[in-house]
């Protein structure tokens, strides 16, 4: 198992316990996404050296503008019910392009609510198989377990499956300044309108 | 309104208690228009037992319990699709999460479930009929109280949630009129499981199943004597009731009938 991370994690302490081989790793300053698409290959080859069959890749989904899913991998999306039946429109492309979404925390609302929340799942991603679980019962595990059995593997020639954001960031480059005049890049207004602003 | 009830046979096969151990109950059957009840200590696992029957647990929870339907393990639609959902549940949950309102949800519920989204007006109107103040389709259903939340999702059970089988869980702490929400939602030949530390309602089900340490100990059958005690309690229940509503109206009591 492999858990990507922004700035901290203690989960490599925690998933030791199940005595499968875990590694953690923290993307720090570079973007989280990228970090783990570019590190996929590195992954890959630790987890074929130890000897697996399967490799579970967590995210902690950290950005909503893209989803660092390549196309043969199987892509599962972990939403809280508790959050409302409004948040499947926010989670963008996390959801969308998912194979499988899990909702948990079911128990803690009421069974319209769930109901709610499952259907807006399948309109924003009519293809997606929905599973509702419980990480503290284990509920949904298994049904999570077959697809993960019975799913392809993965070639050396993976694409990803969405469009990242075209972007260039004044920010990322160290830009400091608020004012309007100093940023380049990809820049959209508060109306909608959109304009590249070169050198 | 009323909607042709499926005549269904619903089976719980017995799982393992808290400790692991075989429950010792090993099966118990129930039939449309049957009215169950589930009675134990609190934390002897009743809504463990509850939200196993409502996702049909095919021994994929810890109680590893399994549930049948007309004999035979439920297919996958069955267990998940809302449209095709066997069992309507009111939990214990005494307050919406959701963010949105009234309205907007209940039209969402309706769609959910294969249901005209007219019908969220009328859930409404029904849900006020059963707490003290009334609300309407613009509030946010954060907004609710808790009486008012538990009577907007039995109006939403008895007239969205139309199914074979319904779930009701300690329905008399929601602070709305028990005995008639219990009517509404029983509706006509369903299958009723109904969790309560109330008398008045426990002795309404002709059987229930004692529950001890998460697991199920006994199916108790209601007795001719415990029968007969029925209208009399009926009658203390809604004295009691009579009380309660001067105490809420900001009155005072008179004294004993």
């Amino acid at each position: 198992m492999t858990k990507i991370d922004c700035l901290w994690t203690e989960d490599d302490q925690r998933l030791s316990k199940l005595n499968v081989p875990v590694r953690i790793g923290l993307s720090k300053d570079m973007c989280p996404d990228h970090f783990a698409i570019y590190n996929t290959e590195e992954m890959v080859r630790w987890a074929e050296e130890k000897g697996a069959d399967v490799l579970l890749n967590e995210t902690a989904g950290l950005c909503l503008r893209c989803a660092p899913y390549p196309d043969s991998c199987l892509a599962v999306c972990v939403i809280d019910v508790t959050s409302g039946p409004n948040t499947p429109l926010k989670v963008g492309p996390l959801l969308t392009s998912a194979d499988v979404v899990m909702m948990t925390k079911g128990d803690m609302v009421s069974q319209a609510e769930r109901e709610v929340f499952r259907e807006r799942v399948l309109e924003t991603n009519p293809r997606c198989r929905v599973i509702e679980t419980n990480g503290l019962t284990g509920k949904g595990g298994s049904e999570l377990a077959e697809i993960v059995v019975n799913w392809m593997e993965i070639d050396d020639q993976m694409k990803l499956r969405n469009n990242p954001p075209f972007a260039i960031c004044t920010l990322c480059a160290g830009e400091s300044r608020v004012g309007k005049e100093h940023h380049r890049g990809m820049l959209r207004q508060l109306n909608g309108f959109i304009e590249y602003v070169g050198e | 309104m009323k909607c042709l009830s499926i005549k269904i046979r619903l089976t719980i096969l017995g799982g393992v208690d808290k400790d692991g151990e075989k429950e010792a109950v090993r099966e118990v059957d129930m039939k449309s228009g049957n009215i169950m009840g589930i009675v134990g200590p609190t934390g002897s696992g009743k809504s463990t037992l509850i939200y196993d029957i409502e996702q049909l647990a095919q021994g994929d929870t810890p109680s590893k319990r399994r549930i049948l339907i007309d004999g035979e393990v439920p297919d996958e639609t069955t267990r998940t699709d809302p449209r095709k959902k066997l069992v309507a549940q009111l939990s214990q949950n005494m307050h919406f999460l959701a963010d949105m309102n009234v309205g907007e949800f209940l039209k969402m519920h309706a769609k959910s479930r294969g249901k005209s989204t007219e019908l969220a007006s009328e859930v409404v109107e029904l849900a006020n009929t059963l707490c003290g103040e009334p609300f309407s389709s613009e509030d946010h259903l954060t907004s609710l109280s808790g009486g008012q939340s538990r009577s907007l999702m039995t109006a939403d059970i008895a007239l969205i949630s139309d199914s074979p089988v319904v779930l009701i869980d300690e329905i008399e702490n929601a602070g709305i009129r028990k005995q008639e929400a219990l009517r509404l939602l029983s509706g006509e030949g369903k299958i009723v499981v109904v969790v309560t530390h109330d008398p008045v309602l426990a002795l309404l089900t002709v059987r229930r199943i004692a529950m001890k340490n998460g697991g199920m100990q006994a199916v108790i059958a209601r007795s001719e004597n415990e029968q007969n005690m029925c209208s009399k309690l009926a009658e203390l229940d809604d004295w009691l009731l009579s009380l309660r509503e001067v105490i809420r109206g900001g009155k005072t009591v008179e004294g004993f009938p």
